[in-house]
């Protein structure tokens, strides 16, 4: 069977799977091949030019590749609860940094936070439009019914039930929209940080639940959020450091 | 299995009976879709937004009959993605279809567009990364690798559909060995399609929902496969990682023939420590051994591949003085509960002759020494305002540049629009002297795309074309750009490619993904569509002869990230381009042009038996004046020539 391997034969022989190894049951037909082997290696390109394409999947690292047949399709992974309830809930907290760089035009002239506040806007109203197709075409609503959203109360020790890892609380929302110039860059990259901080728990909490994350747009997304908003939180880090007046 | 599915199928209709409730979501999807393009957030003041003028703006939506824009490249074909790696149907309507995208839970897809319907459904499919091989060319995917054979690019073929999920399959080869990452949580160890099925819904453990259970059947990381029969690759070793493997880099050590390294970039979820021992994902104060804020170094022992193991977990982002692992990361912020930092690479490209690597690192451009690969030092470390996510870097031939992406919103989103800014999501340039980079300037496809066009920077490689600084590249759906820097503070676009989008409402997931020269001619890899092959055209920009001189360079194998430095053979053709670059720079008068072009003529029609002295004194002409070249790129244009006219090859 050895013979089925190596690469030209099985290239230029596998016209029909099933007759092949028919064939390779006789002896005979083997030391055929063999011959066949031997002579110019013409006569395969020629026999190859025909060829189907190999259809194939590996086996685990040491075990043997198989042929699948011409009628393979693709199979998608399954999808969960969890990744759901996720998408519904990362709707209501990217709406919150929206509002809170809306705020940005009236409250302060500082050129970096305008500048990242744009970008941040930019992004996540973006994912907001993502985050509701990827409901919408799977035939989702893009709110969650009150009773499916998982509470999530580690994080900022709020107890609101519609609130998300990370959102400012009613009152950090009032303190900021009351706020501006210098209180309220410290405020905005301060709550931003809390903000982004959450929607890093609500990956973690995504991909710690069995059987989440397998669907490849959910898992692109949610691994997206997690390192963009982390470097975001490390330039606002920075900017809290060294607060410029900005007006550039 | 089915007692499952069907558990969640009616989760979904519950839910679905929701979604029609609250008046048919899709339709108000498009809506909003719309407003979403006309009320993008506006341009920040003080920047530049993308050029709705450009012939590319307004292209013809379409899956497979999309309008088409084009300068300085012929579109020569498009393989579509096998039907290995298609849903089982090309029928949105067939019953077939519904009932897979059922099963997924996609449940109300009707109101959708066919197009987007099947393409929404094939994102699991998605085409990623090239690699080259001879005549093959090696395309990854999410659910696999397609092999197929370029000897003629004209009518090239699909030879071996690989099926083997797990995302997002970037591919590298070597010899007889072709390397995969994998990194999503539905990847199995023995290339099983089934991912792993979710517990019934509801079940809970402590009121939480229930923690993955570990399993041994769970592979990320990074897959080998023996290729020796192109037809039947066969799994030799799978090397798990922590993170898995987002992407990975070949190294190649030229002290070292008997092995090749693997750098591994890994950007996901770290997995539980009861799957793969010692994996955590604490801060680094919590757990010096965390799996956060490093890289992987694989070893493959060439004749042993199956003994390839993880060698090294360099902490690239330590200080070495200090010791601390989150040195980069840190931003020195003392006050935050929450250490926010860079702790992953996205990418990183290893040019080993120079000895160095440039690793786009999330939050920062990174420059490595790799004289010792299982023990790469950070010398040198970049950040950028301007800069969302570092995602992947190119050195010049020469080595005196480096050239970063800013994947602005993870490829997913359209940040091609008139109001997004030209300096975000794009490439920024940098000088690269003495091992320190310093920043030249920023270069972003201009042309406007639509808000369903997922756009932003994405993976190229360069075209050799002697004497100047060029680079192909992928733009997602903002198609394909290529970029003159040979001036790194004024990059220009001289050539392009483009397609309308997927879906004129819905943003489909799709547009090139990496768009690599090799051998002479354009690959790119169409992440809905399938394979564009396209060729260069002479323009005011590039002339025949550049084309010629970029084709005489042949490789026998071409891995992207690891960059080899390219040497143009010391024939006539690759001096008639640099003639024609000196042309353009004015900086050789039309007599001396002349001269020099009749004389290489003549030497040329006789087949390099006639005109050679003269040449060669036309050569030390060319020297002399060399000296006096007013800009240093055309003195070296003329040394170039001067070396080829001194003893030419056929």
């Amino acid at each position: 069977m050895n013979l089925v391997q190596s690469s030209s034969v099985s290239y230029a022989l596998n016209l029909n799977s099933t007759c092949l190894s028919e064939l390779l049951r006789s002896r005979r037909w083997a030391s055929i091949l063999i011959l066949i082997m031997l002579t110019p290696s013409i006569i395969f390109t020629t026999a190859a030019t025909a060829q189907e394409p190999a259809i194939v999947q590996p086996g685990a690292p040491g075990r043997s590749t198989r042929r699948l047949p011409r009628s393979t399709r693709a199979r998608l992974a399954p999808l969960t609860v969890a990744d759901v309830s996720f998408m519904q809930g990362m709707i209501v907290h990217h709406q919150q940094a929206v509002e809170m760089t809306a705020l940005i035009e009236t409250r302060t002239a500082n050129s970096d936070v305008r500048s990242l506040g744009a970008r941040i806007s930019h992004s996540q109203a973006d994912e907001i439009a993502l985050m509701k197709r990827w409901l919408v075409s799977r035939g989702y609503p893009v709110t969650a019914a009150s009773g499916d959203m998982h509470a999530h109360h580690h994080g900022m020790g709020h107890s609101d039930q519609s609130i998300m890892p990370g959102m400012l609380t009613k009152m950090q929302m009032e303190e900021l929209t009351k706020a501006d110039g210098a209180a309220f860059d410290r405020l905005f990259l301060t709550g931003m940080i809390q903000h982004h901080g959450g929607a890093l728990d609500m990956v973690r909490d995504l991909f710690a639940v069995a059987g989440a994350g397998q669907d490849a747009e959910i898992f692109n997304f949610a691994t997206d959020v997690d390192s963009s908003q982390r470097a975001e939180i490390r330039i606002m880090q920075r900017m809290l450091e060294k607060p410029t007046t900005g007006g550039k | 299995m089915s007692n499952i599915a069907l558990r969640i199928g009616q989760t979904i209709s519950l839910t679905l009976l929701l979604g029609i409730l609250t008046v048919g979501g899709v339709a108000q999807t498009a809506g909003e879709s719309k407003t979403a393009a006309g009320s993008a957030p506006p341009l920040p003041p003080g920047m530049t937004g993308a050029d709705g003028k450009d012939p590319r703006a307004n292209l013809k939506p379409g899956l497979y009959d999309a309008g088409e824009a084009a300068s300085g490249l012929r579109h020569l074909m498009l393989l579509r993605k096998p039907g290995a790696f298609q849903l089982d149907a090309s029928d949105a309507e067939s019953a077939k279809v519904k009932n897979t995208l059922g099963a997924i839970g996609i449940a109300n897809a009707s109101n959708m567009p066919a197009s987007a319907r099947l393409v929404m459904a094939q994102l699991a499919f998605a085409n990623s990364d090239l690699a080259f091989q001879g005549k093959y060319l090696f395309q990854g995917n999410f659910y696999g690798v397609n092999i197929f054979d370029i000897s003629n690019p004209n009518r090239a073929k699909l030879v071996t559909s690989m099926v083997c999920p797990g995302g997002q399959g970037d591919v590298s080869v070597h010899k007889n060995l072709m390397f995969m990452s994998v990194e999503m949580p539905n990847g199995r160890l023995d290339c099983g399609v089934q991912g792993f099925p979710p517990p019934p819904p509801g079940a809970t453990a402590d009121g939480r929902p229930l923690p993955p259970s570990p399993s041994k059947e769970r592979f990320r990381g990074v897959r080998i496969f023996d290729i020796s029969d192109i037809t039947r690759p066969r799994q030799v070793a799978a090397v798990q990682t922590c993170r898995g493997s987002h992407t990975h880099t070949l190294v190649v050590d030229p002290k070292d023939r008997k092995n090749v390294y693997i750098y591994v970039s890994g950007t996901s979820f770290v997995r539980q420590s009861e799957e793969l021992a010692g994996c955590s994902a604490e801060t680094p104060e919590k757990d010096p051994n965390t799996s956060l804020f490093r890289i992987e170094v694989i070893r493959v022992p060439l004749t042993a591949p199956e003994t390839a193991k993880v060698v090294s977990s360099p902490r690239v982002f330590m200080d070495p003085r200090t010791g601390v692992i989150n040195s980069l990361t840190n931003g020195g912020s003392h006050d935050s509960a929450r250490p926010a930092a860079t702790d992953q690479c996205h990418d990183i490209t290893v040019y080993s002759e120079i000895g160095l690597a440039a690793g786009a690192c999330s939050g920062n451009g990174i420059l490595l020494d790799i004289t010792e690969p299982a023990n790469p030092k950070r010398v040198d470390a970049v950040n950028d305002p301007n800069y969302s996510y570092w995602h992947s870097a190119s050195f010049s031939n020469d080595g005196s540049r480096v050239v970063f992406t800013d994947e602005w919103g993870g490829g997913t989103g359209a940040r091609c629009r008139l109001t997004d800014p030209n300096v975000w999501g794009a490439n920024a340039i940098f000088n690269l002297r003495d091992k320190k980079l310093d920043f030249a300037s920023y270069y972003k496809m201009p042309a406007a795309q639509t808000a369903s066009e997922n756009c932003v920077a994405h993976n190229g490689s360069l075209i050799p074309v002697p004497g100047r600084d060029i680079k192909v590249q992928a733009w997602y759906q903002g198609g394909i750009s290529i970029m003159d820097f040979t001036d790194p503070s004024r990059p220009i676009e001289i050539a392009y490619f483009d397609r309308g989008p997927i879906d004129a409402q819905n943003l489909v997931l799709g547009g090139a993904w990496s768009t690599y020269w090799y051998n002479g001619y354009i690959y790119s890899s169409e992440i809905a569509r399938g394979l564009d092959i396209l060729e260069l055209l002479p323009s005011q920009f590039l002339t025949q002869n550049e084309i010629d001189a970029a084709r005489s360079i042949r490789v026998a194998e071409f891995n992207v990230q690891n960059q080899q430095r390219l040497v143009w053979p010391a024939r006539l053709v690759v001096a008639k381009a640099y003639l024609d670059q000196l042309e353009r720079s004015k900086a050789l008068e039309a007599a001396q042009l002349e001269e020099l072009r009749s004389a290489i003529s003549i030497a040329e029609s006789s087949r390099l038996t006639r005109g050679l002295s003269r040449l060669r004194g036309l050569g030390q002409t060319l020297r002399e004046r060399a000296l006096k070249a007013t800009s240093p790129i055309d003195g070296k244009r003329m040394n170039a020539i001067a070396e080829i006219l001194q003893q030419p090859v056929k």
